[in-house]
């Protein structure tokens, strides 16, 4: 079984738990994500890998409360198991060869942005971090940023943590200083990517970043993850998450990604509900 | 006497404007009665054409002779010494190509109805069979299967018949591949497979689900954890797309989603977890069986509307014959002779309609059929809400990547010899979709039973 050894409140919502998955932490590389169920009947979600230790056979996801599944998924506690946990999944993120790397994170996507800049760090890559939220109350992961980059931009929305603004306004600071990357690694929510995207085209700097559109199986067979990429359609589980985000239709993702809402807007109340009825 | 009756014993069904509303079983089964009427049909020929037309070669005449005589158990004990999956195959395989095209009663008439005496031996012993099959002794050799599909079940059970421990290694979080994320529950109730499947793990299968080999393990480190030989039944699960203008749109999704949606993840039952479109008018794209589950699941879900558009005639639609008809029954509009070309969505990317090219049929091309033929400026409109794109699948890349040494062909499929499932690299056998790309449930356990004597050879060899 899937034993959640740890768990931990990031913030209000957003949650880190640390998963027994021996199989999976011996495999597992930034980038590659895993799919999980919470119980029986439960949907399949992905979540990226958050981190993983070889050693001690662990992963860990990192995960916002925004659903259904994730709120009974927070419901979950120290030595209570899930489900199913398969993965890891998708192609790593490519790190080998890069010399210097902006990485930015929004939001929850920080908790993805992480691994990727830590083994970057660790490939002795030089890397700037700049990473995003709403406010200082959302803030995450904030130490394990600064001890694998040389330089680290925290912003807010509202100026109550690092400095006021928008992850694009620091990494438009950092390019007019001159700055020079071999590439941008953008992870947050679809609309960050689309403008961080927006902003290195005009500059030129190859920018990937990582998708996360509606899956089921996670390995190829639904389709439901596709994507137009360079005006093909690609599939974010086997041929991602992965992307270069010049060539996403990023407006094409956001609107897939909005399906479900109304369905997910009433399941969760409906679990919102069961759980305060307990 | 054998009864010279020449039309087969009706099998009841749910009546069409009740079941296109409900997600149970269609076809309700033979009665004892019927059952034994029919197996009266049987000619008991000598030179059993209908066995050669079984991919796994049951001993057909002698399990109805039994069920003549109301032997259920022996029938049933005859039934399994061929097939794992008789309650399966009972229901899905396509018999009218196959056993009952060979028999000699369909010369003159139509053949002994072998698929549903299949299916009622099936049946019965699930609903009397007191003890599990006992597990056979065991030869303390391992044999690792991956895929645990009709293939994958077939070979994995054979091998445990013959004393090996196998270990069944499943991508998904539920054993039965097909049989339980495509096919739906109104052909094929899921749980039969649930209880075909604990028969196998009786036998001493065990079955290891959602392990994805090639991600987090591979075939050499299966060699390595001291499996002797590997069975490769991941079948054909990438979903082929029509690469038209607008696929990407919401409301358009594969078969493979759709069904997988609504079988696997339950988005049938009201309170599923799991979304699905409950669309007002669907059209389904394609002319097989995976169309006609597809078609016949969205008029369950409440559409209005549900056609088929396929580019061939109704002489060409490659579903059994028996699943147009059910479909046809319940309420599904044939658009034949018509091809889409392009899907068109409003502002917010929901799908609001269809444009199709209506169709003629030319001189026959490589396959055989004749090709269609495009008529120019005959577009037209069809409004619909959801497209379910259902034009065939191709094998999952995933294990050919990640296996060194095994040989594909350019669709993608493992290169495997026919008879044996031998496949390029040494103790490693596949069949099933992975080898010949989307087929039947049937030919992919013919394939696994092959593969399991092939793979029992390859062992003994090895350790003389």
């Amino acid at each position: 079984m899937y034993t959640i050894l740890k768990k931990q409140a990031l913030n209000p919502t957003v949650t880190l738990m640390e998963i027994d998955a021996p199989p999976i932490a011996k495999k597992a590389e930034p980038g590659q994500f895993i799919i999980l169920r919470v119980d029986e009947d439960g949907e399949r979600i992905p979540l990226t890998i958050a981190d993983f230790d070889r050693q001690r056979g662990t992963v860990t996801i990192i995960f916002q409360i925004v659903g259904a599944t994730t709120e009974r998924l927070n419901h979950l506690n120290q030595g209570d198991c899930l489900q199913d946990f398969v993965g890891p999944l998708g192609v790593p993120s490519h790190t080998e060869g890069l010399q210097k790397v902006c990485v930015i994170g929004g939001g929850v996507g920080s908790a993805i942005a992480y691994p990727i800049a830590k083994k970057l760090h660790q490939n002795g890559c030089q890397v700037h971090a700049i990473v995003g939220f709403r406010n200082k109350d959302l803030v995450i992961l904030e130490e394990e940023f600064r001890s694998v980059s040389q330089r680290f931009l925290l912003m807010s929305d509202d100026g109550t943590a690092g400095e006021k603004g928008l992850v694009t306004d620091a990494l438009k600071k950092l390019l007019d200083a001159g700055e020079q990357y071999d590439e941008v690694i953008a992870i947050g929510p679809l609309v960050m990517m689309k403008f961080v995207c927006k902003l290195t085209k005009e500059y030129g700097v190859k920018t990937v970043v990582s998708m996360n559109p509606i899956m089921i199986d996670g390995t190829g067979m639904c389709g439901g993850c596709r994507l137009s990429v360079g005006g093909q359609t690609k599939f974010a589980c086997v041929d991602g998450p992965d992307f270069d985000g010049h060539l996403v239709d990023f407006d094409e993702a956001i609107q897939r990604a909005a399906m479900y809402k109304a369905f997910e807007q009433q399941r969760r109340e409906e679990t919102c509900k069961l759980f305060e009825g307990v | 006497m054998p009864n010279m009756s020449l039309k087969k014993n009706e099998m009841p069904v749910q009546a069409p404007e009740e079941r296109n509303r409900n997600f149970d079983e269609v076809a309700l089964g033979y009665t004892l009665e019927q059952a034994m009427d029919e197996a009266a049909r049987c000619l008991n020929c000598k030179h059993k054409p209908c066995v050669g037309g079984c991919p796994v070669a049951i001993d057909i005449p002698a399990f109805i002779q039994e069920i003549k005589v109301g032997n259920l158990a022996k029938a049933y004990e005859i039934l399994s010494a061929s097939t794992s999956l008789p309650a399966v195959c009972g229901r899905v395989c396509p018999q009218e190509t196959q056993c009952e095209q060979k028999c000699v009663r369909g010369i003159k008439g139509e053949p002994v109805a072998i698929g549903r005496l299949e299916r009622f031996v099936a049946d019965w012993h699930m609903q009397n069979a007191k003890e599990p099959p006992a597990k056979p002794a065991a030869n303390g050799h391992k044999a690792a299967v991956i895929g645990a599909g009709p293939a994958g079940l077939t070979c994995a059970g054979d091998l445990a018949k013959k004393g090996y421990q196998v270990t069944i290694f499943e991508a998904l979080h539920l054993a039965g591949g097909v049989l339980v994320y495509g096919i739906p529950q109104f052909r094929l109730p899921k749980e039969i497979v649930r209880k075909e499947i604990d028969n196998l793990k009786a036998l001493g299968v065990e079955i290891q689900t959602n392990m994805v080999v090639g991600k987090v393990l591979t075939i050499d480190e299966l060699f390595e954890q001291g499996f002797e030989s590997v069975f490769i039944g991941s079948g054909a699960g990438l979903p082929n797309f029509m690469r038209i203008p607008g696929e990407n749109l919401k409301g358009v999704y594969s078969a493979n989603e759709f069904l997988t949606r609504i079988n696997l993840m339950k988005a049938y039952k009201a309170d599923s977890q799991t979304p699905i479109l409950h669309a007002k008018n669907v059209a389904v794209v394609g002319g097989g069986n995976v169309a006609m589950d597809a078609a016949r699941c969205a008029k369950r879900l409440g559409a209005e509307k549900v056609y088929i558009v396929y580019r061939r005639s109704l002489e060409e639609l490659p579903a059994r014959k028996e699943e147009v008809e059910h479909a046809m029954e319940e309420g599904i509009d044939f658009r034949l002779l018509n091809n889409p070309t392009r899907i068109l969505g409003d502002e917010q990317m929901n799908v609001r309609s269809m444009e199709c090219i209506q169709m003629e049929l030319g001189e026959p091309d490589a396959s055989g059929r004749r090709r269609p033929i495009a008529k120019p400026g005959s577009e037209f409109q069809l409004d619909v809400d959801c497209v379910i794109i259902a034009i065939g699948t191709s094998p999952n890349p995933l294990l050919r990547s990640t296996t060194k040494g095994l040989e594909t062909n350019k669709w993608g499929c493992i290169v495997a010899d026919e008879k044996t499932g031998a496949t390029s690299r040494e103790g490693v056998f596949a069949g099933g979709d992975a080898v010949t790309g989307a087929a039947t449930v049937i030919l992919a356990m013919g394939a696994g039973k092959a593969a399991a004597k092939a793979m029992d050879e390859y062992m003994q060899a090895k350790r003389a």
